[in-house]
């Protein structure tokens, strides 16, 4: 499959998404930010990195690039999108994804390894995952503290669209070692449709055994799973899991 | 056209934590301000607009709030002043 990733001025990880999906035996091309142009992608990748100087707000010139005008129109016919960090927030800027990711609460910038749990397999993103399987895959952000209006949060944690949440190394809840603060501990959302996934961590930083583990290459390997049943993804409704 | 100046004022909203003022209220303690009871830090944003006339300005202004300045999700703004510099020929 054809991995396209979006490349505006300051991404800093397309580079090694491109690595990364190859890794599994995927094309990668790259989307330059000014053409209006997905290239025939099969999933869209939105790295990591400082778009625009992250200058306002993170995210918030990086939405009204061409390119965004194209992703916005793939996710709304159910194309896969997947925003890693500075992704995340275009994400949401865009309103693709509710919510906002804001400061961290330490105010540092945090590059260390976190923990996932996997909150949902019913998501191209997850689907090759177990429910409660902990990740282990780094961050890399000083703005990645979620947050989100009551309702949000309870209509996400309803739909199971909490796709990935922050937990200590033995599954347990990550309390004050949370990397940012986020609201519940929000790692990853997903948006109504589920073919659109935000996270803060960088999957594709975890992908060999070389680099501290290869946790990553899970997701990559579900999405290239998902659109090769039927080159269709799994639609929430499509799943029996009922929400908790 | 007239030459119009606006300062726009972009504040977190009440409800979102803001750990940059926590840290600013604790420096402030710190060099004795005991009496600091919050610090909020927002963003001051000056524009220079051209417009027909102040209600275009102001009109402007405001979409420009709406659509870039300013994420509703977590920021409430104003417009602090908006004022005529000189009129263009």
């Amino acid at each position: 499959m054809r991995f396209g990733i979006a490349v505006f001025p300051g991404t800093w990880s397309e580079r090694d998404c491109a690595h990364a999906v190859s890794l599994d035996g995927h094309e990668a091309v790259m989307l330059w930010h000014r053409d209006a142009d997905l290239r025939g992608a099969d999933c869209v990748i939105l790295p990591g990195g400082f778009s625009y100087g992250d200058h306002l707000r993170c995210g918030a010139i990086a939405r009204f690039a061409p390119l965004m005008d194209a992703v916005a129109e793939f996710a709304a016919g159910g194309g896969l999108v997947w925003g890693i960090c500075n992704g995340f927030q275009i994400l949401c800027e865009a309103h693709l994804l509710p919510g906002a990711l804001l400061r961290n609460a330490s105010l540092e910038f945090r590059c260390e390894p976190s923990w996932l749990r996997v909150e949902t397999e019913a998501s191209p993103f997850t689907a090759g995952c177990r429910r409660g399987d902990v990740l282990r895959i780094p961050v890399s952000h000083g703005e990645g503290r979620y947050v989100a209006d009551p309702q949000t949060l309870l209509t996400l944690e309803n739909e199971e669209r909490v796709a990935l949440r922050y937990v200590r190394a033995d599954g347990g809840p990550v309390g004050e070692d949370s990397p940012n603060g986020s609201m519940r501990d929000i790692a990853g959302i997903l948006s109504e449709g589920r073919n659109v996934l935000g996270m803060m961590p960088h999957p594709e930083r975890a992908c060999e055994p070389l680099l501290g583990g290869d946790d990553g290459m899970a997701m990559i390997r579900s999405v290239a799973a998902s659109l090769d049943r039927a080159g269709a993804f799994i639609r929430a409704g499509e799943n029996p899991r009922t929400p908790r | 056209m007239t030459v119009f100046t606006a300062e726009v004022v972009v504040t977190l909203r009440p409800v979102i934590n803001d750990p940059q003022g926590l840290s600013v209220r604790a420096g402030l303690r710190l060099l004795g301000f005991d009496g600091v009871v919050s610090a909020r830090v927002g963003k001051f944003i000056e524009l220079v607009v051209e417009a027909e006339d102040e209600a275009a300005a102001r009109a402007m202004v405001t979409r420009m709030c709406e659509r870039l300045l300013c994420n509703p999700v977590i920021e409430d703004w104003r417009i602090d002043s908006l004022r005529a510099l000189e009129a263009a020929t």
